[in-house]
This record gives C-alpha cells, sequence and structure tokens, in this order.
C-alpha cells in the first residue's frame, strides 16, 4: 500500500496552462463587470437586453470552450452537445410569441 | 496519396465498431455530457417560461426613478434585488444588484479553482487537487450561503413604502410584494432549482476531495472523477451566468 502510493509520480505543473486559466478568468470577470457597469449606465431598452444577451452567451462560450474543455474535445463530440441546443432556440421563440398572445388576449 | 485515404477510411469505421473509444472521451464523461446536455433543456424550460410569463404581464412603463411595486405590472429586477447584508447599518439606502454580482464573482472563482484541480489532477499531484477541490466547496458553500439570505429578504420583505398597495410585506408563494406572484413563484422555483445544483456539486465535490484525500485516485491511477465532477460543477456556475442575466440584468 504505502509504497504503491509513494510510486505515483508527480508532473511538474506548466507555467503556461496555468497562466491561460486565469486569463480566462479574468476575461469572465472582466465581462461580469461590463455588465454591471451597463446595467447602470443605459437606459433600459432593446438594446440593452441585446448586449445583455450578447455578453452572456460570450461568457458562456468561454466557460464552455475552456473551462468545461468543449472546444478542446473531438467535432463529433462538439457536436453531439451543441446541435440538440438548437431546439432550445426555437422553444424560445414560440414561447414568446404565445406570451405576446396572452398579453394582448388579457388587455384588449 | 489514395493508400493513406483508404487506411483513413478502414480507421474511422473501426472506431465505430466496438472496443475503442470514437469521440475520444470515457464512458463515464460522455454520460456526464449528455446528462447535462438533458439538464441544459430543463433550465432553459425554466428560464423561457419566465420569458413567456412575463411576456403575458404588463411592463413598467414610466421613470425609473418613480419605480413602485404593484401587482399590475412586472417589477424591474434591480429595484426588488437592492439590498446588502448590514446596509443600513452603514447609511447605504439602496444597492442595487451589488450583492448578487458578489454573488456572481464568487461562482465564477469556484469555477476557476475546479479547473486547477482538474488540471493537478491531470498531473497526479494529490496536494494541488486536495487544495484546490476545498477551495471549491469553500466558494459553493458561500455562494449557498449568500443564497439564503437573499431568500430571507426576498421572504421578509423591504421597505413597506416602497410598495404601491401597501397591504403586505414580502413574498410567499400567494403573495407578493415586489408584484405579480407569478415573479416570486419563478423566482423561489429558478434560484431554488439552480441551488439545489449547487447544493449536489458541493456534496459531490466533498466526496471527490475525500477520495483524493485517502489515495483512490493514485491507486487507480488517474484522477478522471475530478474531471467529470468539474463538468458539473462548471454547468452549475454556467446556467447561473443565464440565471444572473434573465432573472436580474433584462
Amino acid at each position: 500500500m504505502e509504497d504503491q502510493s509513494s510510486s505515483v509520480k508527480v508532473i511538474p505543473a506548466d507555467k503556461k496552462k496555468i497562466q491561460k486559466i486565469w486569463k480566462v478568468a479574468g476575461f469572465l470577470g472582466a465581462i461580469t463587470a461590463v455588465e454591471f457597469v451597463i446595467a447602470f449606465t443605459i437606459s433600459a431598452g432593446d438594446a440593452k437586453t441585446f448586449l445583455f444577451i450578447a455578453l452572456t452567451i460570450w461568457k458562456a462560450f468561454y466557460i464552455v470552450s475552456e473551462f468545461m474543455h468543449l472546444g478542446h474535445e473531438k467535432r463529433s463530440l462538439r457536436m453531439s452537445i451543441l446541435l440538440p441546443l438548437l431546439f432550445v432556440i426555437f422553444l424560445i421563440f414560440i414561447m414568446i410569441y404565445q406570451g405576446t398572445a396572452i398579453y394582448d388576449a388579457l388587455n384588449v | 496519396m489514395a493508400e493513406s485515404a483508404v487506411v483513413l477510411e478502414g480507421k474511422s469505421s473501426a472506431a465505430w465498431s466496438g472496443g475503442s473509444e470514437p469521440m475520444k472521451a470515457s464512458y463515464g464523461k460522455l454520460m456526464m455530457w449528455f446528462f447535462l446536455l438533458s439538464d441544459a433543456f430543463t433550465f432553459s424550460a425554466l428560464l423561457i417560461t419566465y420569458g413567456f410569463i412575463r411576456f403575458s404581464h404588463p411592463a413598467y412603463q414610466g421613470l425609473i426613478s418613480e419605480f413602485k411595486f404593484s401587482q399590475d405590472y412586472w417589477p424591474v429586477p434591480d429595484m426588488v434585488f437592492e439590498a446588502f447584508p448590514g446596509m443600513h447599518a452603514l447609511g447605504i439606502e439602496s444597492a442595487p444588484l451589488v450583492f448578487v454580482g458578489i454573488m456572481t464573482f464568487i461562482l465564477i472563482l469556484s469555477s476557476v479553482t475546479m479547473v486547477l484541480a482538474v488540471e493537478a489532477g491531470a498531473r497526479m499531484d494529490r496536494k494541488a487537487v486536495e487544495k484546490w477541490m476545498l477551495w471549491t466547496i469553500l466558494g459553493g458553500l458561500t455562494f449557498l450561503g449568500c443564497q439564503a439570505w437573499e431568500w430571507s429578504h426576498f421572504i421578509h420583505g423591504s421597505d413597506i413604502s416602497k410598495n404601491l398597495e401597501g397591504i403586505f410585506q414580502g413574498a410567499g408563494l400567494t403573495y407578493n410584494q415586489y408584484g405579480p406572484p407569478n415573479f416570486a413563484a419563478l423566482f423561489f422555483f429558478i434560484t431554488g432549482f439552480h441551488g439545489f445544483h449547487v447544493f449536489s456539486g458541493v456534496v459531490i465535490n466533498f466526496i471527490i476531495f475525500y477520495q483524493a484525500m485517502v489515495g483512490i485516485y493514485d491507486k487507480r491511477g488517474h484522477y478522471e472523477m475530478v474531471e467529470k465532477s468539474g463538468l458539473y460543477w462548471h454547468f452549475v456556475d454556467l446556467v447561473w451566468v443565464f440565471v444572473f442575466t434573465f432573472f436580474y440584468l433584462v
């Protein structure tokens, strides 16, 4: 038992790899900070909503691609995770349409 | 040229006929990915339901500075989530989104420490895995504590003078100081469902930490379990990024 665990060889850390992790982390923090600034400087409207959604998707891309490592996986794995999410986009549009229709029906 | 093409073709068909990993990911990692995909559908459905219900209610039309809570229109989130522990003692009247912004930073940071744990695991560095897993668990627990505070504040309510109706204070499942009752129901459901994911994530991370500490992964010869729980933990962070935008910002 003992010599088994002591025989485990620790590979020294690759500085570049760790630097990259912190760089991505800094990016995510910076985007959140920008969102925060936008929340108080730009008045509500379509432009603000659009900016928020764009920044969110940008952040999501970094998390999924770098932290979850999906960007470095095989194409077949990437596609089998990403393509099914197209259904979500479909659902967004029908539900917003439906919600507006209900609003119109209730507030004639 | 033709030869190499033939070889490649043979390889790719062999890859799918069993005995190998055609997607270059182990069974466990693949299943974690597909579980996360299904979980992504669940959370998308919840957030889209939020949009659906919000769009079926009237929006607030007036000036933000004159905003008052009313059952007649959907509240402006900045006005609802503007409290911070101990802010009245410091003489601050309102601190919109500050607390939830800090929660977001905490979760992102705990995601970073998780990546560092995975990286250490790939190098068979047990000491570093233990250290970074502990930081991740600590981040998760801090987030849960913040959420508990936020829920408690939401339920007990804020300054009644901001309420147009002025009948009751706070929010529950059937009444809501801040706006239509559905707003509170969605808040409890979506952040609660996410918070439960964070809670399970902390439990899973603790199990992984324990197993690493007693040397199970050293004996096994790899730290892939850290990678799998890492995928789950990043997903929890990812969901929060969307909840933050669609519940608090937009």
